[in-house]
């Protein structure tokens, strides 16, 4: 207990660290993932194709080494040195944002086509038509998906240490190799179930609160 | 005043109809019968600016509406065959969306026209229910308010004795009918050919009527 007392301090301090790459993350990248949704969707093709192209590298490469990239890469290319925070934010943001796009594009084909009719013969423009009409309706049919991403984000937090960013993890693994006992880690895995019952419970009573109507 | 001129669609190089003419007049009903396939819906999504028509031209209250089908607009009322009302309003919410957002009424105004909308169609005490919580007949008895919110120059219904039971079919002919009383412009499709008798009304059959 004296231990854990004594580890506490610098694993909150880690802790600290993974929130804010957490909730910077979802904040930016949720509006993000809607708004590359729809230039899926685009007339546009050199748009659409453009999206394409972003979503299926973000998806089809590992988030590791996406953080290095954008953190080594960008200053090896002479493009501009990010600090290791922003570094990662920014690559969760892009990493994020092509899979909610993804969840929403697949939301957006869920509203019927009569919903679009029926709002057109009401005189309502597209933006009305998105705002009101098909917006409501994906954000219901997407909720459980964005929930799988939420909790999928808390974990993934944990990838930042690669660039030696202080987060819950490195600080268990410091404590862990200093003090050769597995206790911290015990603790870490603590934490990250903790924060994902919260947010489990989170999404379910948003759930539940969507589902006044069918 | 609804007045069709001419009107021809053909879709994959097959005429749906050609060089179809008609009118209709306040406080008339025009009911277009026909089997299904025959083209009355495909007629009436292009009255509702929905799909675009060949050529030829349709005119509400001196009023030319385009025929390309992209129009936005409420001068034609729609009740869908299902209907398409928003789950996620209430049915009070349903009638006032539009008049709220779209034709930027006052909250006094568009309240008190629900109301009587919602009084008028036996409505008032579902006003505050989903749609999902609602029978077929209250549905469209809903997509009816919701589309008189508008103020339309005409409605057009689309099949609306589908689904619904005997009573629920009297409903609706009377509600038509006290419409047509309040000199409403309207047209029904339908393959239902009693209900079309009941309305007393011209009637149009497709399978006859018309150029192809």
């Amino acid at each position: 207990m004296h231990y854990i007392l004594e580890i506490l301090p610098s694993l909150l301090d880690g802790l600290k660290l993974t929130l804010g790459v957490f909730f910077l993350t979802l904040i930016i990248s949720l509006p993000l993932g809607v708004i590359v949704s729809m230039a899926q969707r685009s007339r546009f093709f050199a748009l659409r194709w453009i999206t394409n192209i972003y979503i299926t590298i973000m998806r089809g490469t590992p988030l590791l080494l996406q953080i290095v990239f954008v953190y080594y890469g960008l200053s090896l290319a002479n493009i501009t040195v990010l600090p290791r925070f922003e570094a990662v934010v920014l690559t969760f943001v892009l990493n994020y944002t092509a899979y909610f796009a993804e969840i929403f594009r697949g939301g957006i084909q869920a509203v019927p086509a009569g919903q679009y009719a029926g709002a057109r013969v009401l005189g309502m423009n597209k933006l009305q038509t998105f705002r009101y009409i098909a917006l409501p309706q994906v954000i219901k049919t997407v909720m459980p998906s964005v929930g799988n991403e939420v909790i999928n984000l808390v974990k993934d937090t944990s990838l930042v240490y690669v660039i030696g960013l202080g987060d819950l993890m490195r600080a268990g693994t410091i404590d862990v190799a200093r003090d050769v006992t597995l206790i911290p880690y015990l603790l870490v895995g603590a934490f990250y179930l903790l924060l994902t019952m919260i947010f489990t419970v989170i999404m379910r009573y948003i759930e539940k609160r969507l589902n006044y109507y069918r | 005043m609804l007045s069709i001129k001419n009107l021809t669609k053909s879709y994959n190089g097959r005429t749906i109809f050609k060089d179809l003419s008609f009118t209709v007049a306040p406080g008339e009903v025009l009911t277009i019968v026909g089997p299904s396939g025959i083209g009355k819906t495909t007629f009436l999504n292009i009255l509702a600016g929905l799909i675009p028509a060949d050529s030829g031209s349709i005119e509400l209250d001196g009023k030319e509406l385009t025929i390309d089908g992209t129009r936005q607009g409420s001068e034609v009322g729609v009740i869908f065959q299902d209907f398409n009302l928003f789950p996620q309003y209430t049915v009070t919410e349903n009638i006032t969306l539009a008049p709220r957002i779209v034709a930027k009424e006052k909250k006094a105004t568009y309240t008190k026209t629900a109301a009587e909308l919602l009084a008028d169609l036996d409505l008032t005490e579902h006003q505050n229910n989903y749609p999902f919580e609602l029978s077929g007949g209250q549905k469209q008895r809903v997509a009816i308010a919701r589309a008189l919110a508008m103020k339309p120059g005409v409605l057009a219904y689309d099949e609306p004795t589908s689904g619904l039971d005997e009573a629920s079919t009297e409903r609706v002919t009377s509600i038509i009918q006290k419409l047509q009383s309040r000199n409403a412009t309207q047209l029904v499709v339908t393959h239902d050919l009693p209900f079309a008798q009941s309305l007393n009304g011209k009637v149009l059959d497709f399978s006859k009527d018309v150029e192809r």
